[in-house]
């Protein structure tokens, strides 16, 4: 909502308020911030709802069977896009998924907890590039440990005709450094656009309420009606999104376990 | 846009970076190494369980097959041998019941010819003493009514003559 009175800023949401400076480090400050504020709730409350799951009862109650729903669901992508080796990767992307979802559910929350108000941490390309740089980096390390030079050969699809490699090979290069980047840029950059459509939407519904009773009624409905529809979209989008960085983080180690 | 504005600020980007690593570091380590695998071996245990239960009961249906199977032809030879035991002692007691019969029927058929044979006896010393007494009777008439002495051996042969005809 606008910081500043009668003036409307759509992006004023993704602002991270500094609370309080904790140390400094080669003259960086390190500062308590709403958006560490938002993180850690997102892990405690992912760590709550995991805990839920730890009853281990042969047969499980509904809690039980929800936590078994995400980890069945993480752990049968990863054999599926992977294989039997996936098993060894899976806690990393299932720690990513999840961290994900419940920062991009959070960040829907539509009140203010503790007078603080929800900010999408997952809508800032400082989070979900070091996100992204972390599941590069890890392809990389696991590619090179396992293959050493010979995971170049990614860069040479199969059965490319010999002459035609000095041109695949740079274009695959190119392709293959543009992953981090898209990686990270795709959610944060879908989490933003639907938080900002969200907000210029909840916006019409207050200004119209100064419109009078003839304009400010049908355009007040119809942006409801159309804030509804946005809200459960977005919900799919938070979802959509933590599969999507997911999904491309396994298929990504599975380039560098398997090559092509 | 307050992501790419924010950035110049000094607490920044070192803010997001530390606190970043901090929780998704927890995260990982509680969540990612602690708890996941632990419920995927409740999970995996629930699926081994699910299937070695599934194998014994198929092994138990199998075995109900057979012990069936066997009672079924158990139960058949046993009504055979009972149907074939029932059988004997049909045969054995018509067997019985004939040579009894048999026995009686030739006891009986004895005891006729023997009969028989004493009334033919009978007759025929009856058959002989009414000749005789004829015979007599025939010569004292005929010595009565006569007075000739007829011969006992002539009487004897016209009198054999009138009773055979």
């Amino acid at each position: 909502m606008s910081a500043e009175a009668g003036k409307f800023d759509p992006m004023h949401q993704f602002t991270v308020e500094p609370i309080a400076k904790l140390f400094a480090v080669e003259g960086r400050e390190v500062w308590l911030t709403t958006s560490a504020v938002w993180m850690a709730a997102a892990a405690v409350i992912l760590w709550l709802f995991m805990l839920g799951g730890m009853k281990r009862q042969l047969v499980p109650g509904r809690w039980q069977m929800a936590v078994e729903g995400f980890t069945g669901f993480v752990s049968s992508m990863m054999s599926t896009n992977i294989g039997p080796e996936g098993r060894k990767y899976t806690p990393y992307v299932f720690s990513l998924f999840m961290f994900i979802l419940f920062c991009n559910v959070l960040g829907m929350v539509p009140f203010a907890l503790a007078g603080l108000h929800p900010l999408t941490v997952t809508s800032h390309f400082t989070i979900t590039g070091i996100l992204a740089i972390l599941s590069f980096a890890i392809v990389l390390v696991v590619g090179f440990w396992r293959h050493g030079l010979h995971f170049f050969s990614l860069f040479v699809p199969h059965g490319t005709p010999w002459p035609m490699i000095p041109f695949i090979a740079p274009i695959e290069f190119v392709s293959f450094m543009v992953r981090p980047f898209s990686l990270g840029l795709r959610l944060f950059v879908a989490m933003t656009a639907g938080h900002v459509l969200l907000e210029v939407f909840a916006n019409f519904i207050v200004q119209s309420s100064g419109a009078g009773v003839a304009i400010g009624l049908p355009v007040g409905i119809a942006s409801l009606a159309l804030m509804i529809g946005i809200s459960a979209l977005e919900l799919l989008v938070a979802g959509i999104q933590a599969y999507v960085f997911a999904l491309l983080t396994s298929l990504y180690i599975n380039d560098a376990v398997n090559l092509h | 846009m307050p992501q790419i504005n924010q950035l110049a600020e000094n607490w920044f980007f070192a803010s997001q970076l530390f606190w970043l690593a901090l929780i998704f570091g927890a995260v990982f380590v509680v969540i990612g190494l602690g708890m996941y695998p632990k419920i995927e071996a409740t999970v995996d245990a629930r699926d081994r369980k699910i299937a070695d239960d599934l194998a014994a009961a198929k092994a138990a249906h199998a075995s109900a097959d057979g012990l069936e199977e066997q009672y079924r032809q158990q139960s058949d030879l046993s009504r055979a041998a009972a149907q074939k035991a029932v059988q004997d002692a049909k045969d054995k007691a018509a067997r019985d019941a004939e040579k009894r019969l048999a026995k009686v029927d030739a006891e009986l058929a004895e005891k006729m010819t023997a009969a028989e044979a004493d009334v033919a006896a009978a007759r025929g010393s009856a058959m002989a003493e009414i000749e005789s007494v004829a015979a007599e009777a025939a010569s004292e008439l005929v010595a009565k009514l006569s007075g000739v002495k007829v011969a006992a051996a002539d009487a004897k042969q016209a009198v054999k003559a009138v009773l055979h005809g």
